[in-house]
């Protein structure tokens, strides 16, 4: 037992007067700063991203996109209705009206033809060439800070501690996804099998999916490795998966914040940027 | 439970706040499409990078996916100016491009002026392949025409070439400062390369005059863009300045990567 757990039992009951709830290392620098990196690096991806997609609001199944035949399975778009532009969004050959977000979006009376809104592309105006520089840019930057990050896991442990789930991991999951539903958070040194997963998922599956289908693309990596687009099912599958991608990071994003609030934002942000952070005074018996 | 209800409301506070900000903010990164802005320079850098990557991965003969006749599945989609309104065009149209030549000049030894019987007199090459817009569309379509290397050969290209320019005879902008016709480069790696073909025939007919008449080129390694269509003109040159902005092309002139390998 630590020292700071036996002085919190000592004093009594932690849970009613004030807890000593001992304060521990909880992140290393190597994790603080890819972090935080890769905060900044997937903002700017997606807001950039967009602004590509905005060039050509459609995706497709297969090698090529059909014009002469059909093998959509997403368009954002927009039609005149008597001099009203309405934005129209059709996914898997469903059309939903999607005025001010999709399709036609901007200030009341100069509604604008475009996919995505202004607020959610860089730049705010229809850009493609300044899409692809920032977009390139931070993926490059989020591909190095991922190897980084993988190397120095590997090394200080926090890979095999922090990410990949071990056998108990997964035997305590349906009492740890209840508790979650339960809204009721532990605050342990180590990560919670929930968390592991979702960071396993995230940083070991979509990230790395993430940058595959984005270089599935580029016809220069097509003449070095034309197995890739082959492995998604064709270069315009390798976009739409590098969009449905898009839209998981987003949900876990959501998802993140709402942990991280509801788990004590000061505390949360306190150990991501210093590394230091609170624990719960029992967690002497879950490690 | 009441502590829990209070940091509900805390949170759901900070999640407005916070999502306020990224809804009015995104004008905010609007000076990275100001051409001449320091980090969108610094930014550039990355795509010299991707440039120094992939051709440190693709060895020079390394061919782009040749695909199928089952995958030409739908007409080439044509794009950018589709029918030139260029007089000086318009009158080689009208009779068959029977007048039109090629003109090949800059560091060769032979400038030549090839007609369209000339050249498809040459070797050709036949191939299917899939053609990607910068903007994210993909068309596969059987490209025929000649290896730009047999026309470089039979010019004989000068030691300090390094670049071709394409000049072509659609004028693609008219503005006050005058008439932009469309213009594209390429260098001596992507020049010689098997696939890199002037292409006369597409789907087995001869190539149409909104996919480029009578001559287009085909990089098979880079985006559409580099494919410039209405060739009349091949010049090989040691430095891009002196063309249009000094970019390489038209598009290269506003803002798009000379390099377009990704």
């Amino acid at each position: 037992m630590r020292m700071a757990d036996i002085l919190e039992r000592q004093s009594g009951d932690g849970r009613q007067t004030a807890p000593a709830r001992p304060l521990v290392h909880r992140q290393s620098a190597w994790t603080r700063a890819t972090h935080w990196i890769w905060a900044a690096c997937l903002f700017f991806l997606l807001l950039s991203g967009l602004q590509i997609f905005n060039a050509h609001p459609a995706l497709y199944l297969g090698d090529q996109s059909g014009f002469q035949f059909d093998n959509s399975v997403l368009r954002i778009g927009a039609r005149n209705d008597g001099g009203t532009i309405i934005g129209v969004t059709t996914v898997l050959g469903r059309s939903f009206e999607t005025t001010g977000i999709l399709g036609a979006s901007g200030p009341d009376g100069q509604l604008q033809n475009r996919a995505f809104p202004a607020w959610a592309t860089i730049p705010s105006y229809q850009d493609l060439a300044t899409g692809r520089v920032v977009h390139f840019f931070f993926a490059w930057i989020l591909a190095g800070t991922l190897l980084v990050w993988l190397m120095a896991s590997v090394i200080n442990g926090h890979f095999r501690r922090d990410i990949v789930p071990t056998p108990s991991d997964l035997k305590a999951l349906p009492r740890d996804v209840a508790d979650h539903a339960r809204l009721r958070f532990h605050h342990r040194r180590s990560y919670n099998p929930l968390q592991k997963l979702s960071y396993a998922v995230v940083l070991l599956v979509l990230l790395p999916l993430m940058i595959a289908t984005g270089l599935a693309m580029s016809p220069g990596m097509n003449a070095v490795t034309p197995w890739l687009p082959e492995l998604f099912g064709g270069r315009q599958s390798a976009r739409t998966l590098h969009f449905v991608i898009m839209v998981l990071l987003v949900l876990f994003f959501v998802v993140h914040i709402v942990m991280v609030l509801a788990a004590g934002p000061i505390n949360e942000l306190r150990s991501m940027i210093t590394g230091w952070g609170r624990i719960d005074p029992d967690d002497g018996k879950d490690r | 439970m009441a502590r829990l209800i209070t940091r509900r409301n805390f949170l759901t506070g900070t999640a407005l706040a916070a999502s306020g900000i990224v809804l009015s903010g995104c004008d905010v990164f609007d000076f990275l499409g100001e051409r001449e802005n320091a980090m969108r320079q610094f930014m550039l850098k990355a795509n010299g990078l991707t440039m120094r990557a992939q051709r440190a991965l693709l060895s020079p003969d390394r061919l782009a996916t040749e695909f199928t006749e089952a995958d030409i599945r739908q007409p080439m989609r044509p794009n950018g100016v589709t029918r030139p309104d260029d007089i000086d065009y318009q009158t080689l149209a009208s009779n068959g491009f029977a007048d039109f030549r090629l003109e090949v000049t800059g560091l060769v030894d032979r400038p030549l002026s090839l007609d369209l019987e000339a050249i498809r007199a040459m070797p050709a090459r036949t191939q299917i392949t899939r053609h990607d817009c910068v903007e994210g569309w993909s068309c596969i379509a059987k490209w025929t025409g000649v290896p730009l290397q047999a026309i470089l050969d039979s010019a004989g290209v000068r030691p300090q070439a390094r670049y071709v320019v394409f000049h072509c005879m659609d004028t693609i902008e008219r503005s006050l400062s005058g008439e932009v016709k469309y213009y594209e480069s390429i260098d001596m790696i992507d020049a010689r390369h098997p696939q890199t073909i002037l292409a006369y025939g597409m789907n087995d007919m001869a190539l149409p005059i909104e996919n480029g008449a009578p001559l287009r080129v085909r990089v098979e390694r880079q985006l559409g863009y580099k494919m410039a269509k209405y060739v009349r003109g091949i010049e090989v040159v040691e430095s891009l300045a002196g063309f249009g902005a000094g970019q390489g092309g038209y598009w290269e002139d506003r803002g798009y990567e000379w390099y377009a390998g990704i």
